[in-house]
């Protein structure tokens, strides 16, 4: 009952304006590409709507790009890309980080130093050079579930370390002991006295890790590892760069995708003091002391990065 | 690191301690090296497809092979009338120590190895000076903003570094490239250096490469600079709350003093500690950082290696990146158990 109260009236201005940006974009996402296709009576993977390279204007309000294809209608049939590779790489991440770092952080003897030690491993190979050879080996088949796959499976580590650390933070607390003390089964513990502790802290690395894979598809389409064919803001930003947008000055065409790439994590971010907010009641009860809050939400971005 | 714990005033079985607590890192990374080593063999062989085939296509589309060649491609990336794996596994050791990756197929016939190594400078002399750049102002402006949590400078700051940080590295590269170099001219657009200046140490050659460095370095320094502010202002603002920054006030010392003996020494070490994770993502930053610049770096090859699937070059670049930042992590990692004592009692 309380939550749901929270949730429809945001305390914080800050959490109502990330929520805001989230929902229009979601809401692009799901009616964007159809409305394309209903305005300009085409399929919304090959927009042909003008002549080549034209400034933003009142009939293409972002302008075209070299092949003639407005800009606008390639940015809201992006959205749709992107976010399922955000919220698909996002959600296997922290599947894995949560698995990972919540195991390795409670079992404790060889199994747990020896999971300890794959994790450390992989969060000190650098991720993305990983994710663009794998990437590369697979050419683009399987569409936008394999590239988020590959993001999801290799953009785990950062989240599992924070996830271990908390938890073994969490193990030696009474009320754990207590529960250890009572015969309750690991697999009960974790499940009943560990893990709601850890919701919060899931909850923000689940939100940076949907940012991150957005960021990472974007990066993985821009180096060319990516499939070019399909709709995207990284595919735009990669057509952008390898037609030369930059030398015929076609601001319009590479701008709009990387700002909405920040806006989506500007709103995480700002969502992020929301989470922390119904989470410790401490935060609550002090309500207008936003400087507080900043420095929570800024510690979780550090945390996720 | 042996002659620098003799600097420091240890006794006899604490020095031994910390020579533990050092063999332990080795070992870490050694192991570490070798799981990125195993990982690039074992990629090519689990992928659906086969890469071999691939290669030696494009190698007899490029020219005429010998069977010789032929077998360094089997032994990079197996294929189907390779032996049992143990054995490809035990060739290809043999070599990569031998420093032998075969031939690029996008520079044919170049031995990866000299592509690699012509593009290796270009990339660690550029990120090397950006993070060190960053590095130091990030955790400057991250204390300063710490050290009064919630006053102006701060309240501007940190919602600023938290935009800044979601933008992609190569967006601020691509704005700055069309503002500063297409929009003004001030500085050029692409490459690591003039066209007609030889390269070499003559100060010509020096004056161009800063000039065409100044871009890119800027973005990688924009974008990585918030990652330490954050980190370094919350930390900064815990600490300053300790009994020993209130001690360090109570003895009546210069502000300047408690800020940078007593606060900054502790808040700093956890960014040191955290540079392993924030190293890999600025130098895979920097790597589509260099794309956009067409910098003649690490980046602008890995491009041109997918580009061309040149599947070789990928495996040479994946590993010298993975080992570089291994390395890199190695170097932080003892610098921190020579600036925190605990870590070197506690095994």
């Amino acid at each position: 009952m309380r939550l749901r109260r929270k949730l429809r009236r945001p305390r914080n201005r800050k959490v109502a304006v990330g929520l805001v940006i989230l929902v229009a974009l979601v809401v692009i996402a799901i009616v964007g590409p159809v409305l394309v296709s209903a305005l300009l009576g085409q399929s919304a993977e090959r927009l042909h709507a003008g002549g080549p390279l034209e400034p933003p204007s009142g009939r293409h309000w972002l302008g075209t790009t070299t092949a003639g294809e407005d800009v606008l209608a390639q940015l809201v049939t992006g959205t749709r890309t992107s976010l399922l590779v955000g919220l698909t790489g996002g959600a296997i991440s922290t599947t894995l980080a949560v698995l990972l770092g919540v195991i390795s952080g409670y079992s404790t003897g060889k199994a747990g130093a020896l999971l300890t030690a794959f994790v450390n491993i992989f969060l000190v190979i650098p991720g993305l050079p990983l994710l663009i050879i794998i990437a590369s080996y697979t050419q683009g088949r399987g569409g936008w579930i394999m590239v988020a796959l590959i993001i999801g499976l290799t953009s785990w580590p950062g989240g599992a370390r924070v996830k271990r650390a908390q938890t073994l933070s969490l193990r030696n607390r009474d009320f754990v002991q207590a529960a250890r003390y009572a015969g309750e089964s690991k697999v009960r513990i974790v499940l009943l006295e560990v893990a709601p502790h850890l919701a919060p802290l899931i909850a923000s690395t689940f939100l940076f890790a949907v940012v991150g894979s957005i960021a990472a598809e974007a990066g993985l389409n821009f180096i060319g590892a990516g499939n070019p064919n399909t709709v995207s803001w990284g595919t735009m930003l990669f057509w952008a760069q390898s037609q030369g947008a930059l030398l015929s000055g076609a601001w319009w065409w590479f701008a709009p995708p990387g700002l909405c790439i920040a806006l989506i994590g500007t709103a995480a971010g700002l969502i992020n003091f929301g989470v922390d907010e119904l989470s410790d009641p401490r935060l609550r009860a002090r309500g207008q002391k936003t400087s507080r809050k900043a420095g929570r939400a800024t510690a979780a971005i550090a945390e996720a990065s | 690191m042996a002659a620098q714990a003799t600097a420091l005033p240890l006794s006899g079985p604490l020095r031994a301690l910390a020579g533990s607590v050092l063999v332990k890192r080795i070992a870490f990374y050694l192991v570490a090296g070798w799981a990125a080593i195993t990982l690039n063999f074992l990629l090519p062989r689990l992928m659906p497809g086969d890469p071999a085939s691939a290669i030696l296509l494009k190698m007899t589309e490029l020219g005429p092979v010998s069977p010789q060649r032929e077998a360094v491609v089997h032994r990079l990336f197996g294929g189907a009338n390779s032996g049992p794996l143990w054995d490809q596994y035990v060739s290809y050791l043999g070599g990569l120590f031998r420093g032998d990756f075969g031939l690029s197929i996008a520079f044919y016939p170049t031995p990866v190895t000299d592509v690699v190594s012509s593009g290796f400078w270009w990339t660690v002399v550029l990120v090397g000076t950006a993070t060190v750049i960053s590095f130091v102002i990030g955790t400057v402006l991250g204390a300063i903003a710490g050290w009064r949590p919630g006053r102006r400078f701060d309240s501007i700051a940190s919602p600023l570094s938290i935009f800044v940080h979601s933008v992609p590295y190569f967006w601020i590269a691509l704005i700055l490239a069309f503002v500063f170099a297409f929009q003004w001219g001030w500085l050029p657009l692409a490459g690591g250096a003039g066209r007609n200046v030889e390269p070499g140490f003559t100060a010509e050659f020096i004056g161009s490469a800063l000039e065409h460095a100044i871009l890119p370095a800027a973005t990688i320094v924009l974008t990585s600079i918030s990652g330490w502010l954050i980190h370094m202002r919350n930390m900064t603002a815990s600490v300053i709350n300790e009994d020993y920054v209130l001690l360090a006030w109570a003895k009546g010392l210069h502000t300047a003093r408690v800020v940078s003996g007593y606060a900054a020494r502790n808040a700093i070490l956890p960014s040191i500690s955290g540079f392993a994770v924030s190293i890999g993502m600025v130098v895979g930053g920097s790597l589509l950082t260099e794309l956009v610049f067409n910098y003649p770096g690490l980046g602008s090859l890995l491009n041109q290696a997918i580009l061309n699937l040149d599947y070789p070059l990928m495996q040479g670049l994946f590993l010298v990146i993975s080992l570089t930042v291994l390395v890199i992590n190695f170097i932080a990692d003892s610098i921190y158990v020579l600036l925190d004592p605990r870590t070197r009692e506690v095994s």
